[in-house]
């Protein structure tokens, strides 16, 4: 579902931020991509959801190539950013008929879709609640409907959780479960929680300076007893616990 | 591929029309500083000049405020990640600037007719032909300075678009006569006003108004601001598929 080879993004500033991630995902796979900040985790989800050009390399994203073909893999993608998507003046019913819409549904199909997506969701009657009155899980799991609208197969979730109480983190979990079991969907995921890396994902990726340094699945990693804050410890020199965002 | 960005921008066009006309109190003050100069500066300037002058100079003021401010909401977009939801759509980044661009030129075009409108019960008295001809000029500028307002919005520090456009706007609209024409101003404003673009619309609008056609002002006029949507459109969507944006 993901492949790249030698991916690297050095911007103007010349500030190499990623340099040479080779990154497999199969179908089906729940992966989490964890790092350090400052590690090239943002730079490299910008660049395979196409935000970013990279400097140099390859990748196939959802079965398109990611140089020649960006707009097929957007067609192919949801992404769902750390910043959100939901516009706080506004209720977000409106914004997500036209975004459906912007992936060739008709006005009456986007409408279907649209109910669909809320009652997946479990957010049925909220979308007509101005953005800024939501609250931080709901308009979350408003942040995935978008994402979601055009059954992609392949989902881009950057650092969902952030922010989070601890009840919704674990509904949005259920919720990302439920995706990739009803749907088959892939999930490809940063975070700054290992509890969450941990429970969610099927394999780990740790990237830090640019560089994939490890990967496996959290067993994989943990081998030995150790827990994963240990092993990203050993690796990185830090611990993620200390990089959580306020 | 052409249809695709056609169908794109209709949908952002229409989505941000009714975004617009829930907020019917942002188009009215839109245009009410214009009609305060219209109702508290027009029949003083009247004793020296005439409504047909006076009017287009309102009208490029209006388009200064209202459509150069138009990235303001650009600002918020890019916030609240908005942006960047659509940037991962398939919408073509031309038409996630057209869409909103139209939009602004709506609004613009509506404050004109009132704008025109009240003008005419002061005295203002244009030939119908200019005036149409006036308004395409008007929907040919707003789209310039709609255009070039998100290249700014999507440039600069977010906190600094607010003051630095409005910083830029007020001398844009004294520079290009709206309030007096240049051919008053000593010979070092008058060379300083050649400088900016919307001396030579307003002069094209004013001789439009005067039911003058076919002359020079009118020809450099119509090129200027045809150049000058060219450049505006082509760097806002340039802007809009850059990698910050």
């Amino acid at each position: 579902m993901i492949e790249t080879q030698g991916l690297t993004k050095t911007f103007k500033s010349g500030v190499e931020a990623v340099k040479g991630v080779d990154i497999t995902v199969e179908p089906g796979q729940i992966v989490g991509f964890l790092g350090p900040n400052g590690a090239g985790k943002s730079t490299t989800m910008r660049m395979l959801t196409t935000l970013l050009a990279p400097t140099s390399g390859s990748a196939k994203v959802a079965g398109r190539d990611l140089l020649a073909d960006p707009a097929g893999v957007r067609r192919r993608i949801g992404y769902v950013s750390q910043s959100g998507g939901v516009n706080l003046a506004a209720p977000p019913a409106g914004d997500l008929v036209l975004q459906a819409m912007l992936y060739g549904m008709d006005r009456g199909r986007a409408r279907e879709r649209v109910a669909e997506v809320l009652a997946l969701l479990e957010l049925t009657g909220m979308e007509h609640l101005p953005g800024g009155a939501l609250s931080g899980g709901q308009r979350r799991r408003f942040d995935l409907a978008f994402g979601l609208l055009h059954r992609p197969p392949l989902l881009f979730l950057d650092e969902p959780t952030t922010g989070l109480d601890p009840q919704s983190r674990a509904h949005l979990w259920d919720h990302i479960r439920a995706l990739r079991a009803d749907h088959g969907m892939t999930v490809f995921l940063t975070t700054h929680y290992l509890d969450e890396a941990d429970a969610l994902c099927d394999r780990l990726l740790i990237i830090d300076g640019g560089r994939i340094v490890a990967e496996g699945s959290p067993a994989e990693l943990k081998a030995g007893g150790r827990t994963l804050d240990d092993v990203f410890l050993d690796i990185t020199g830090r611990s993620l616990r200390e990089e959580v965002p306020a | 591929m052409i249809g695709s960005a056609a169908r794109d921008t209709w949908l952002l066009f229409r989505h941000g029309l009714a975004v617009t006309l829930q907020q019917k109190f942002g188009l009215v003050f839109g245009a009410i500083q214009p009609m305060v100069f219209l109702v508290l500066f027009g029949p003083i300037f009247a004793t020296i000049g005439t409504w047909e002058t006076l009017v287009p100079g309102l009208i490029v003021q209006l388009g200064l405020v209202s459509t150069g401010m138009a990235g303001f909401g650009v600002v918020f977009e890019r916030r609240f990640g908005v942006l960047e939801r659509l940037r991962v759509t398939p919408a073509s980044r031309l038409a996630l600037l057209l869409g909103r661009v139209l939009n602004n030129v709506v609004a613009l075009v509506v404050q004109t007719v009132v704008l025109v409108a009240v003008g005419y019960a002061f005295g203002l008295r244009a030939p119908a032909a200019g005036l149409l001809a006036g308004l395409a000029l008007v929907v040919v500028l707003g789209a310039s300075l709609a255009s070039l307002s998100y290249a700014v919005a999507l440039t600069i520090d977010e906190n600094l678009f607010a003051p630095v456009m409005s910083t830029i706007v007020m001398p844009l609209a004294l520079l290009s006569g709206s309030f007096l024409p240049m051919s008053m101003a000593p010979g070092w404003l008058d060379v300083l006003s050649r400088i900016s673009p919307f001396r030579y619309v307003l002069e094209a609008l004013r001789e439009l108004f005067a039911g003058h056609y076919a002359t020079g002002t009118v020809g450099l006029g119509v090129a200027v601001t045809a150049a000058l949507a060219v450049v505006s459109v082509a760097v806002g969507t340039r802007v809009f598929s850059r990698e910050n944006a």
